[in-house]
């Protein structure tokens, strides 16, 4: 127990430590619509995270997030607006794609990084064939939804703070994350004691798909139409937010809390530079600096921890 | 005498309520991508004309953002920072017409005015000054036909295959073809709106081509490549319709020289950023502007071939920076 939360301590510490900056440079942030701003473009990232994470849990990576989440979008702009129920049918459909990728990563021993990449072009593929221009319109209760003004609290606040009590539950608590987590650990011992590693692969990648349904449905609501490259730069993010939160990649070593506040952190790492106005020549580059240095702090902490 | 001069000066001074009322309103501009040539001249263009304007007391501030990725969504997130530090005026050349609508529609509730301009955005509370891309293809056929009255073959270039902008040009040039039936297309190939592409696809396609090729319709950076394709093949040179690039411009002075060579060249301005700057002032400062405002084209006749060649730097685009005055009268014209 101790050993996660010290997990969880930096992560948490580094998004304080940009939010405080942030807030200090531009002190409009600090209410309720300025946080809603800063904030409610990095539910759909922290959904993707979440996605990301589920597959990372199983010592896998998946780098189709991205075009995933765009393929979501475009259907929840097109057929889930027109017509709810095939809408609906696809993204069921879709979903039971990923698991059934999980399941044939495993039976055939596949490498997840190239199944995922193939796959990648599948999805956007699809997305430029279902919406070839940019277009379409959200679903009128998706926006309603995004952009909901409850009291107190922003959207985009409550819902990472859902998404990170979910992903919680699903992950660090029930016996599903339990055993999902060992197959990322040591996938022989757990078929040894006689669960089915490709079904447990399949879940954790149909729960990846779920995640990255939502992302997309969450990304058009906010956007209100969508566009088949909208999502490109998930797949990045995703894979940094995971790790920025405290995720390994050996696999078995993830957390959802984590990887929310990770997500979040990269999203306030974009504003905090545009806010410094930093030229764009340099914001990628600084962008990759917050993440080495972040990561490199953790590996300081986690070295003194050891001994 | 001079008293009467000073009062004239006063009277014209309140005159153009421009300058005092927008004195304090800070606007800003959000580029997706800054990659190419015609993308810098577009951001010098900004920053000359803006920091001329901040500089007389227009507005207080113009900077410009670009992001660092060419992406939607990254677009987004910094239009809602732009909101964010209380910007007056949003300028936008978006990398999606769909995708930032949603982070728009926050900028105007939030009641900061959004110009969009060359990638515009379909969110209607948004201004919009947009190409005319089929009347930049129609007017090149317009242009022939009055070369050659009698009309002839012509040979197509086109852009980049499935890019709205393409499908557009072409479109203008088929209807163009149709108003001028004395002409009819005999091939058309894919240039790319790069020289080496448009070179290639060119030389390729002029073998299977009758001999008579009057003139050659183009979409911008191909011109030249067309040129060179026909030298080659030893073929009499048409009258090929420039795009404006430093490379076509020289190339044609070379010829206008050695042959008195003959043709025009129409593109739009990278200066158009400095239009949409304009127009957002416009807006701030109060005056009626339709939504939907079509961008001028920037063309280059035969008698300004010199003063746009010496203006333009080598491998780049020929650009001309909108004053208000300009900007008034795009505004008027399209009023009416």
């Amino acid at each position: 127990m101790r050993r996660m939360d010290l997990r969880l301590l930096l992560p948490t510490l580094s998004l304080l430590l940009l939010l405080g900056a942030v807030f200090w440079m531009q002190p409009r942030a600090m209410s309720y619509t300025g946080l809603n701003l800063l904030f409610n473009l990095s539910v759909p990232i922290a959904l993707a995270t979440i996605a990301q994470m589920l597959v990372i849990m199983v010592d896998d990576i998946d780098l189709s997030i991205g075009t995933f989440v765009g393929f979501c979008a475009c259907v929840t702009a097109t057929f889930l607006h027109d017509t709810p129920l095939l809408g609906v049918l696809i993204l069921g459909a879709a979903v039971a794609a990923y698991a059934a990728l999980g399941a044939l990563i495993e039976l055939r021993g596949l490498p997840a990084i190239v199944v995922t990449l193939g796959m990648s072009f599948v999805w956007s593929g699809l997305a430029v064939l279902m919406l070839p221009a940019p277009g379409g319109s959200s679903p009128a209760w998706i926006t309603a939804l995004m952009k909901a003004r409850p009291p107190l609290v922003p959207m985009a606040i409550i819902a990472c703070v859902v998404l990170a009590v979910v992903g919680h539950l699903l992950v660090t608590r029930s016996s599903l994350g339990t055993l999902l987590r060992a197959v990322g650990g040591n996938a022989r011992s757990v078929s040894r004691v006689g669960w089915s590693v490709v079904r447990l692969k399949a879940t954790a990648y149909g729960l990846a798909g779920v995640f990255g349904v939502l992302s997309g449905m969450a990304l058009v609501g906010l956007t209100t139409s969508a566009d088949a490259n909208i999502a490109l730069r998930y797949t990045l993010l995703s894979i940094a937010g995971v790790i920025l939160g405290g995720g390994e990649f050996t696999g078995g070593r993830v957390s959802p809390v984590g990887a929310v506040i990770g997500a979040l952190t990269l999203t306030l790492a974009g504003s905090f530079l545009t806010f410094i106005r930093l030229s764009p020549d340099w914001q990628i580059g600084a962008q990759g600096v917050i993440l080495i240095v972040v990561l490199a702090a953790r590996l300081l902490v986690r070295r003194r921890a050891v001994r | 005498m001079m008293t009467r001069l000073m009062t004239a000066t006063a009277v014209l001074a309140l005159a153009t309520p421009a300058l005092a009322d927008t004195a304090e309103r800070r606007i800003a501009l959000s580029n997706n991508y800054a990659g190419n040539s015609w993308r810098q001249a577009m951001l010098e263009s900004w920053e000359k004309v803006t920091g001329q304007a901040v500089a007389d007391g227009v507005v207080a501030e113009a900077p410009a953002f670009t992001t660092a990725e060419n992406q939607a969504t990254e677009q987004a997130a910094q239009i809602q920072n732009m909101i964010l530090e209380g910007y007056d005026a949003i300028v936008v050349n978006a990398a999606s017409p769909t995708a930032l609508n949603g982070a728009v529609k926050e900028a105007c509730d939030a009641g900061i005015v959004v110009v969009s301009f060359d990638g515009i955005v379909t969110e209607p509370c948004a201004y919009r000054i947009a190409v005319d891309f089929q009347e930049m293809g129609r007017k090149q056929v317009e242009y022939l036909s009055g070369r050659l009255p009698e009309g002839g073959n012509l040979l197509e270039i086109r852009g980049l295959a499935g890019v709205f902008v393409d499908d557009e040009i072409s479109a203008g040039i088929h209807a163009g073809v149709e108003q001028f039936p004395q002409f009819s297309i005999a091939g058309s190939v894919h240039g790319d709106w790069a020289q080496d592409v448009a070179q290639r696809a060119v030389a390729g396609i002029l073998p299977s081509l009758p001999d008579d090729i009057v003139g050659v319709v183009t979409q911008g950076g191909d011109g030249y490549g067309a040129a060179q394709a026909f030298a080659a093949a030893g073929r009499e040179m048409p009258i090929i319709v420039m795009g404006n690039r430093q490379d076509e411009l020289l190339w044609w002075k070379e010829q206008r020289d050695a042959s008195g060579y003959e043709t025009m060249s129409v593109s739009i301005a990278p200066g158009v950023s400095t239009l949409a700057f304009w127009v957002a002032q416009q807006v701030l400062d109060g005056q009626t502007v339709p939504q939907d405002l079509i961008v001028p084209f920037l063309e280059i006749q035969q008698d300004g071939l010199d003063a746009a060649l010496e203006a333009t730097p080598e491998g780049g685009v020929a650009n001309v920076e909108y004053s208000l005055e300009d900007a008034q009268a795009v505004i008027a014209g399209a009023s009416n």
